[in-house]
C-alpha cells in the first residue's frame, strides 16, 4: 500500500511534477499555487462555494480546494493553463474577451475551466443547462449575462466549425 | 503525518488497525474545508477514493447495493429513472463540482442533520454496512446516525455500501434554501408511496437531530387516503402536514429558525404528498421510473 512522504509527485497538464510539500495536509489548489508556480487556479473561499479554483482531476470538474494534494498522485490534473496550447487562446478565453465577459477576472479561470468541461460534455447546451452548470461558479461583478453570451458565441463557432471540438 | 492510499479494503483496514484515530478522506467536500480553516490538523489520513470495495452501484432482485464512493453525479445521471427524488436531491447539493465529488457514504459519515442524501435513505429503511476490524456489521441508517454529526462509527471502521429495497410507487424531493444552487439545507423532505405495502414513508432533513421518520403522520395518511385513485380529502392533507411538522424537531441557527422550519416542514410535507397523489391520479404509481 502507498504511504505518501512530504516528497510526491503529480501529473499535471500532461507534465510531471515533484511537489516538496510543506506538510500533506496541503490542498491541490495550495500546492498548484504556492509550490509549483501555476496560479491560474485562484484561491477565493477554500471551502467549495465559489468554483474560482476549478480544475479537472481525472477529466472531472472539481474545486481543487477541496482534494488533497497528495493523494492526487497517479491522477491526470488539468488546470487552465492546460487548457490550450501554450501562448494560445482556446475559444472560450477568446470568446470572454470577444463578448466583454471578463470584468474584475477573478472568476474567469474557474469559470473557463467549468465551461469547456460544459461544452465538451453538452455541446449544444441550453441556458438553463449552463447556469447550473455555473451555479458553483461566484462572479460577484455580476457579469453572468455576459458569460452567457460568451457561451453561446462559442457555440455558434464550434457548430460553424462543424467537429464540436474546435479549439480545445 | 501520513497520507495512506490504500486500493482495497482490506489494506484500508489494516491501516486503521495501526491508527484507529486516523481520519478517513473520501470526496474532500467536508473534510478539506476543515483542514483548509485550521480547525482539524490531521496526524494520519486514509484516503478512500481508490479502494475498489467501496465503488459502484448495483440492484439486484429489487434491492439496491450503493458503494459508500458514489458520488452525488452518479445518483444524479445514473439513478435518475430508478429513484427520482434522491436523484433530486442529489441535484441541489452544491455545485456540479462538489456533485462530482461528494459521495453517499461521506454523507453519511459526516452526518450532518442537513445531509441531502439522508432523508430519502431514511424513508426508504437504508441500511449502512460497515467493515471493522471485528468484521462486517449492517445496522439501520437511522440507528448508525446517533446525533448531529455524530455516529455509531466504531474505531477502524469504514462505512463500505449502503443498501435498501426497492420501493414502488411515487416518490418527491423537496428542499428550501435561498437559491437552487451550493444552497446547505435550511429544511428538506422525500417522500414515498409505498403502493405495494400502502405505507407513506417520509423522511425529513434539517429538521431535527439525526434522521427520522414522522411515523404517527405516516399512519395517518396512509389511512387517510385512496390509494386506488390517489384522492385524499384537503382537510386530511393539511392535517398530514401539521402532524409532520409536529414531529419534527428543528433548532434555531444562522439558517433558519425553529418556526420558520417548522412552518417549512408543514409547507414541504403537503406539497410532496399531493404531488404524490398526482402521480397515482396520472397511473404513474406503478412506475418511479417515469417521468412524474
Amino acid at each position: 500500500m502507498e504511504e505518501q512522504s512530504v516528497t510526491y509527485g503529480l501529473r499535471i497538464n500532461d507534465r510531471d511534477h515533484a511537489v516538496q510539500a510543506g506538510w500533506l495536509g496541503e490542498s491541490l489548489l495550495y500546492v498548484l499555487r504556492e509550490r509549483l508556480g501555476l496560479p491560474g487556479a485562484k484561491n477565493a473561499c477554500e471551502q467549495g462555494e465559489c468554483g474560482s479554483c476549478s480544475v479537472l482531476l481525472d477529466g472531472v470538474l472539481v474545486c481543487s480546494c477541496c482534494v488533497l494534494a497528495a493523494d492526487a498522485t497517479g491522477s491526470d490534473i488539468r488546470t487552465v493553463e492546460g487548457l490550450g496550447d501554450p501562448g494560445t487562446l482556446t475559444d472560450v478565453q477568446q470568446a470572454f474577451i470577444d463578448e466583454g465577459a471578463v470584468q474584475c477576472g477573478f472568476c474567469t479561470p474557474g469559470l473557463v475551466v467549468a465551461l469547456h468541461d460544459l461544452l465538451e460534455q453538452r455541446p449544444d447546451a441550453d441556458e438553463l443547462t449552463v447556469r447550473e452548470a455555473i451555479s458553483g461558479n461566484l462572479c460577484r461583478c455580476t457579469g453572468y449575462g455576459r458569460i452567457f453570451a460568451a457561451v453561446a458565441a462559442v457555440q455558434r463557432q464550434r457548430a460553424a466549425a462543424g467537429d464540436g471540438a474546435a479549439g480545445v | 503525518m501520513t497520507v495512506v492510499r490504500p486500493q482495497r479494503l482490506a489494506e484500508a483496514l489494516d491501516a486503521l488497525s495501526s491508527t484507529p484515530a486516523a481520519h478517513l478522506l473520501a470526496g474532500g467536500t467536508d473534510f478539506m474545508v476543515e483542514v483548509n480553516f485550521g480547525r482539524r490538523r490531521p496526524e494520519r489520513i486514509v484516503a478512500l477514493r481508490r479502494v475498489t470495495e467501496l465503488q459502484g452501484w448495483s440492484v439486484d432482485d429489487g434491492r439496491f447495493d450503493l458503494g459508500a464512493l458514489v458520488t452525488y453525479r452518479q445518483i444524479e445521471r445514473e439513478l435518475a429513472g430508478d429513484l427520482p427524488a434522491f436523484a433530486a436531491a442529489a441535484r441541489t447539493v452544491g455545485s456540479p463540482q462538489i456533485r462530482n465529488a461528494g459521495t453517499v457514504g461521506g454523507n453519511i459519515g459526516t452526518a450532518s442533520p442537513a445531509g441531502d442524501a439522508l432523508p430519502l435513505l431514511t424513508a426508504l429503511d437504508a441500511q449502512v454496512v460497515c467493515a471493522g476490524p471485528d468484521g462486517e456489521r449492517t445496522l439501520a441508517l437511522t440507528d448508525y446516525i446517533t446525533g448531529p454529526k455524530q455516529t455509531d462509527r466504531r474505531p477502524g471502521e469504514v462505512i463500505t455500501r449502503v443498501r435498501f429495497d426497492r420501493v414502488r410507487g411515487p416518490q418527491h424531493f423537496l428542499k428550501v434554501g435561498p437559491r437552487n444552487a451550493m444552497v446547505i439545507s435550511v429544511a428538506c423532505l422525500a417522500l414515498v408511496l409505498d403502493v405495494d405495502r400502502r405505507q407513506v414513508r417520509v423522511g425529513l432533513g434539517s429538521a431535527g437531530p439525526r434522521p427520522a421518520r414522522p411515523a404517527e403522520a405516516e399512519q395517518f395518511a396512509a389511512a387517510a387516503l385512496d390509494w386506488d385513485s390517489g384522492e385524499m380529502p384537503p382537510d386530511d392533507i393539511a392535517e398530514f402536514g401539521r402532524k409532520v411538522s409536529a414531529a419534527a424537531a428543528p433548532i434555531t441557527d444562522h439558517r433558519g429558525t425553529i418556526e420558520y422550519r417548522t412552518h417549512a416542514v408543514d409547507v414541504l410535507a403537503r406539497r410532496a404528498l399531493t404531488r404524490a397523489l398526482g402521480d397515482i391520479g396520472a397511473g404513474d404509481a406503478g412506475d418511479p421510473g417515469q417521468e412524474a
